[in-house]
């Protein structure tokens, strides 16, 4: 029901917007607009995947292993945690470089949105891990498994579902966090809508388009994450133990 | 017997050893004594029943016994090998990961509250632990689960979750995955407390079951007196941490001789 009512609700203003956009002659700013959306969604999905993994791998470390390992997980997590994502682009695209690490703009934007944002996921992922109740964790020492395959096949598995809403507002917060990249030369859709301001001083009806267009692709976030979350929670509920 | 109680390391299993020996186990939470120098021997095939009153250490002495709780002092010796800890250079010293895992693979144990896998059918919880485990081929561990399972009256369930079965269903799975080991020593911590009392039936009948048709060692926790009393070989009675009184059911729930043992007879048998 909900869903229904999100979907609706993201076809309308994306509808409402792209009326507004035709009706006013936005036309001509619609299809820069839009190749800088491209370039979003473009860093926004590879943010994601690398927020993931760097957060699952942080979350793991920083539990279970030796010390070492450990405090290299929390370095991570308190320094990309603690610091401001602005400050973190800067420094991978302009600090490294004087280090001999030159990387692509757009691979830089990635790198520094998809390890903020999984450091803030590594917390998450703990969260959902030390939330398995303590009694699977037993079976699984009953039955011999060693630690990693009781996380690989028993325990994520059922972590997976409880993660799913939180995760859901991290890549909000990565799509969103996606205008700073603008910054470093990469060309996203608040990059071109800075970028056409300046030649045409159509302020209005420029953020009103890159409005509409973020919050299209923060619904589909959204919607994609209901009904990830409905089909996992279907998996588990029909397994859940009473 | 040697007298490996002495000693404060002894190097090496007592001759003609049960399959398993508490060997002045203690266990404590804090100042709170759990279990207090505890002597139990249990040997090859034999059935055990551990009664008592809540909070008397029962349950701890399977969970020690699974390595779900560290000991304080003393040695469990399973199978003539200590089990938390090892040889080397004549002393025992703690145990690493490969002999923890050799031990743990001579026992098995059944939970109170099932801990089944939620997200797998039945038939996976059996052959989970044996493929990842026992490396077994996919084939053959869903033969042994499938064999387990209609050992244990499920045959007709196989692709069930957890969710969609009773909990005596559920706990008769649990029983089948820990077969699926093929454990030496199995455990049974009130494995009836969380039933349903018309489900009890089924899950006792299929102990029953295990202790007349395999060669297994039982040790259980129950509150079950008249299964403890038809089917156990010896049943223990634990008061504070110690065990109070013991003996075959017989002599025991007939005429037994301790004052605690008789309180806590007649508590139960009113409460029934």
């Amino acid at each position: 029901m909900q869903l229904r009512s999100l979907t609706v609700c993201a076809i309308i203003a994306f509808a409402a917007g792209l009326i507004v956009a035709s009706f006013a002659g936005f036309r001509e700013f619609l299809p820069g607009l839009l190749q800088g959306a491209l370039i979003t969604v473009e860093i926004t999905l590879g943010g994601c995947v690398l927020s993931v993994i760097a957060a699952v791998i942080a979350a793991l470390a920083k539990m279970y292993g030796p010390w070492p390992i450990r405090w290299l997980a929390v370095v991570y997590i308190e320094i990309f945690r603690g610091t401001s994502a602005l400050v973190q682009l800067f420094w991978l695209f302009f600090v490294l470089p004087r280090f001999g690490l030159t990387m692509e703009p757009l691979t830089v934007a990635i790198l520094a949105l998809g390890l903020n944002v999984g450091a803030y996921g590594a917390e998450v992922v703990r969260g959902a891990v030390a939330a398995v109740p303590r009694g699977q964790w037993e079976a699984t020492i009953a039955l011999n498994m060693n630690r990693a395959q009781a996380l690989r096949r028993i325990i994520l598995p059922q972590a997976v579902v409880a993660m799913i809403p939180p995760w859901g507002n991290l890549f909000i917060e990565l799509l969103k966090a996606t205008a700073i990249v603008s910054l470093i030369t990469v060309a996203d859709l608040a990059f071109r809508a800075q970028e056409m301001n300046a030649t045409t001083y159509r302020t209005v009806e420029i953020f009103s388009i890159v409005l509409v267009i973020y919050l299209a692709m923060a619904m589909l976030i959204t919607i994609g994450m209901r009904r990830l979350e409905g089909l996992a929670a279907k998996g588990l509920a029909r397994g859940r133990s009473h | 017997m040697t007298d490996i109680a002495k000693g404060p390391a002894p190097a090496a299993a007592p001759t003609g050893s049960p399959m398993v020996r508490f060997d002045q186990v203690t266990k404590s939470y804090g100042a709170f004594v759990v279990l207090d120098q505890l002597e139990l021997d249990v040997a090859a095939g034999e059935k055990v029943a551990i009664i008592g009153p809540s909070g008397s250490g029962k349950t701890t002495v399977l969970r020690m016994l699974m390595t779900l709780e560290p000991i304080n002092g003393g040695v469990i010796w399973v199978d003539g090998e200590p089990l938390t800890s090892m040889r080397r250079n004549g002393a025992l010293v703690p145990a690493d990961a490969r002999h923890l895992r050799r031990m743990r693979g001579k026992i098995g144990m059944v939970f109170q509250h099932f801990n089944l896998f939620p997200h797998m059918t039945a038939l996976k919880n059996c052959m989970e632990a044996p493929c990842t485990v026992l490396g077994l081929s996919k084939a053959e561990s869903e033969a042994r689960g499938r064999e387990l399972l209609v050992m244990v009256g499920l045959g007709d369930k196989l692709q069930h979750y957890p969710a969609q079965l009773s909990g005596g269903q559920q706990q008769r799975v649990a029983i089948a995955r820990a077969l699926a080991m093929r454990p030496k020593v199995m455990l049974f911590d009130e494995v009836t407390s969380a039933l349903d009392p018309e489900l009890v039936g089924e899950v006792l009948n299929v102990i029953r079951k295990l202790g007349a048709e395999l060669d297994l060692t039982m040790l259980m926790v129950t509150h079950q007196m008249g299964f403890a009393k038809e089917f156990a070989d010896r049943v223990c009675f634990f008061y504070g941490g110690k065990i109070c009184e013991q003996g075959p059911p017989a002599k025991l729930f007939g005429s037994p001789e301790n004052e605690r043992t008789r309180q806590f007879l007649r508590a139960v048998l009113e409460a029934t």
